[in-house]
């Protein structure tokens, strides 16, 4: 038993959901291959607390959904126009540098919108949003402590950064920019205005960047469609290799 | 081979009422990111409430050569321990 | 720490006969070496050698399994591999920690495994090619790393002893979960328990290896007995290996791949057919299926990570000096 309230309430989870599977699947590349053996410890944190929210939000998305899907189905049986993602998360973890920049972009989203979802009227979004405010504290620090000693480090550091930072700031107008999902569910006192989000975020990193010496990019062009099922070409692969058991042996339990 | 990030002593407290205690070191450019790492590397399944770190060389030990002139003085003083005493039978609170 | 391991002979040629008199005693007392204690030159060699190749180990065997950490079938499994994992690089940081404390900075050791000088565990130049590898790990590789390691939590030297230790508790799960992945996938569809059955078929053998060469011709052996670095044969941990692995390959309902695999009924024990003994050798001279790409992830992240480490130290070092300021 469907409603359009209890559709949108699922894609809403859905889309927090993605936003973590995603930056986790990214992230979990970097083990075994980072610059120090520590930031190797570091880096499977972050992306095991983020694995953890996403299955969490997973969880619940099958739930409000009512289809019978679990986690792994909806990780692992829906294609790229069904992935509900901020376009920033999927992009490629190229250098060091734009791992962490991507890392700190969306850690600070993420600060902000969990902060919001923290007081939902729907009991199950706040208590996970509770919990993941904890993890992204850390995982704020971490980033944005990152990247300062990249900006503010040596001159390839910093050159390196800000390539990064004019790479990735095309996608950080998604974040900020709702649609009629958001609406409803602002108005129902379940989830906040994406909008009110971008002067607090602005504010703070206009700060960081002041810091770590970095320059905040003029306004340009955003990119957009991820939330909507619209995504980068770079999905598909994150989607393939990700899902290919599953998929090639579709009556399998592992 | 680029330089090295110093080596950092890392001591956890893994409850409140214990002192902290060596656990072992680790590398990181400052401070702050000692604390960060030896977080990560030291108390990833609930160690610690507390976390202190010293630079390495910061640390200054006994020469191990000395460690008799040092230590043996104080193992002939047994009236330091109360077991040197004699306690008559039936004698409490002492 | 503690880096004065010079000698120090004080001009007295008895003095280090003294020294090494006591230092047996101690050992014989079993009264653990601490790190700034004197000891002899070729002890605190062997046990560089030995605990450096240890940590050497659990970096490079991040890669086998890391190679699937994105693959891994559900989420859960996914957590698990990836805690895992990180995990070894914790092992391997614990284990560089202690060797340390002989007097060596980890990048010193960090280049001559670069450099091919050092060696590490030859199982890890094995390919990962399907998911049931990543159960035959678990189950098998860290089934015999665990046999190997506990010993080592009373050896003689206490850096070492600790790490391990500590190294050992965290292990615990290690084994089971892989043994939990052979498990589903041994009862799973029959394509699944023939994936199992080939990770167990192409495993076995080097799990076996683990142990290294047989006592009759192992070089180190006879001298880490003595300095309490070894505390069992490479020959009476394999056959403790051997012993609870078969029972347990039998409950899964899959075959060990050795025809001449017999219980012994007078020894109580099994007996395993011949070992090849060339292949590992091979394997360790460099010609293994995955030495040069294994090496050379490594290579790849050291450099690759060479200007974020400069960055960092720099950072520190004008913060350092504007404080000071």
């Amino acid at each position: 038993m469907t409603t359009p309230f209890l559709d949108a309430r699922a894609q809403y989870v859905l889309r927090l959901a993605d936003n973590a599977l995603v930056l986790a699947q990214r992230l979990c590349a970097w083990i075994g291959h980072a610059p120090v053996m520590e930031e190797d410890v570091a880096l499977a944190n972050v992306s095991l607390d983020l694995l953890g929210q996403a299955r969490l939000w997973l969880a619940y998305a099958g739930e409000l959904e009512g289809a019978g899907r679990d986690e792994d189905a909806l990780a692992y049986h829906r294609d790229v126009r069904e992935f509900r993602n901020v376009l920033l998360v999927e992009r490629p973890n190229g250098d060091f540098a734009a791992t962490t920049v991507r890392g700190y972009l969306y850690d600070l989203w993420a600060h902000f919108a969990l902060s919001e979802l923290a007081r939902s009227k729907d009991d199950r979004i706040a208590g996970i949003a509770q919990k993941a405010l904890k993890e992204n504290a850390y995982h704020l620090r971490r980033s944005e402590d990152w990247l300062v000693r990249l900006g503010d480090g040596t001159q390839e550091s910093r050159e390196r950064t800000q390539r990064a930072v004019n790479d990735l700031w095309r996608y950080t107008g998604e974040l900020f920019l709702g649609d009629d999902v958001d609406a409803l569910m602002q108005s129902r006192g379940i989830g906040f205005s994406p909008e009110a989000l971008l002067d607090p975020w602005l504010e703070r990193v206009r700060e960081s960047f002041s810091t770590a010496t970095l320059e905040v990019p003029a306004d340009a062009w955003m990119q957009r469609g991820g939330k909507q099922g619209v995504h980068t070409e770079a999905l598909g692969y994150v989607l393939a290799e990700m899902q290919v058991l599953p998929r090639a042996m579709p009556e399998a339990t592992w | 081979m680029s330089e090295s990030w110093p080596q950092w002593e890392i001591f956890v407290r893994s409850e409140a009422g214990l002192a902290h205690k060596h656990v072992g070191s680790l590398h990181a450019a400052d401070a702050r990111m000692a604390l960060e790492n030896a977080r990560d590397l030291y108390t990833r399944r609930n160690e610690g409430v507390s976390i202190w770190v010293v630079e390495s060389t910061d640390v200054h030990a006994i020469d191990p050569s000395e460690a008799e002139a040092f230590f043996e003085p104080s193992q002939d003083k047994q009236y330091r321990h109360p077991t040197f005493y004699h306690v008559p039978d039936g004698v409490k609170h002492l | 720490m503690y880096t004065q391991m010079s000698d120090g002979i004080d001009g007295n040629p008895n003095a280090a006969d003294e020294r090494e008199g006591a230092f047996n005693a101690r050992l014989d007392r079993a009264v653990k070496i601490e790190s700034p204690d004197w000891m002899p030159e070729a002890y605190r060699k062997t046990l560089l050698r030995q605990i450096s190749q240890h940590a050497h180990s659990e970096i490079v065997g991040m890669l086998p399994e890391g190679n699937w950490i994105t693959r891994a079938p559900s989420l859960q499994r996914k957590a698990i591999l990836l805690a895992k994992v990180q995990d070894e690089a914790g092992h391997g940081l614990y284990l560089y920690s202690a060797a340390e404390t002989l007097g060596t900075p980890r990048d010193e050791m960090v280049a001559a495994l670069h450099s091919g000088k050092a060696k590490y565990s030859s199982i890890f130049n094995y390919p990962t090619l399907a998911w049931a590898d990543v159960g035959a790990i678990g189950w098998l590789v860290d089934g015999a790393a665990i046999i190997n390691q506990i010993p080592i939590t009373r050896c003689s030297y206490g850096p070492y002893a600790r790490a391990m230790v500590r190294i050992c508790k965290e292990e615990s799960f290690h084994q089971r979960q892989g043994f939990d992945i052979m498990w589903t996938l041994a009862h799973g569809t029959p394509e699944q328990h023939a994936m199992a059955q080939d990770a167990l078929d192409r495993w076995w053998w080097p799990a076996v290896m683990m142990f290294g060469p047989p006592d009759s011709e192992s070089v180190h052996n006879e001298q880490s007995l003595r300095w309490k670095i070894k505390l069992f044969t490479n020959d009476e941990l394999r056959q403790k290996f051997v012993d609870q692995v078969v029972p347990q390959s039998e409950r899964l309902g899959l075959k060990i791949p050795d025809p001449d695999l017999r219980w012994n009924e007078a020894t109580q024990h099994y007996e395993i057919g011949q070992v090849d003994w060339d292949e590992f050798y091979r394997v360790i001279r460099g010609d293994g299926p995955c030495n040069r790409e294994r090496l050379q992830a490594r290579i790849d992240a050291w450099d690759e990570g060479t200007w974020v480490r400069d960055a960092a130290a720099e950072y520190a070092r004008k913060h350092a000096a504007r404080s000071v300021a």
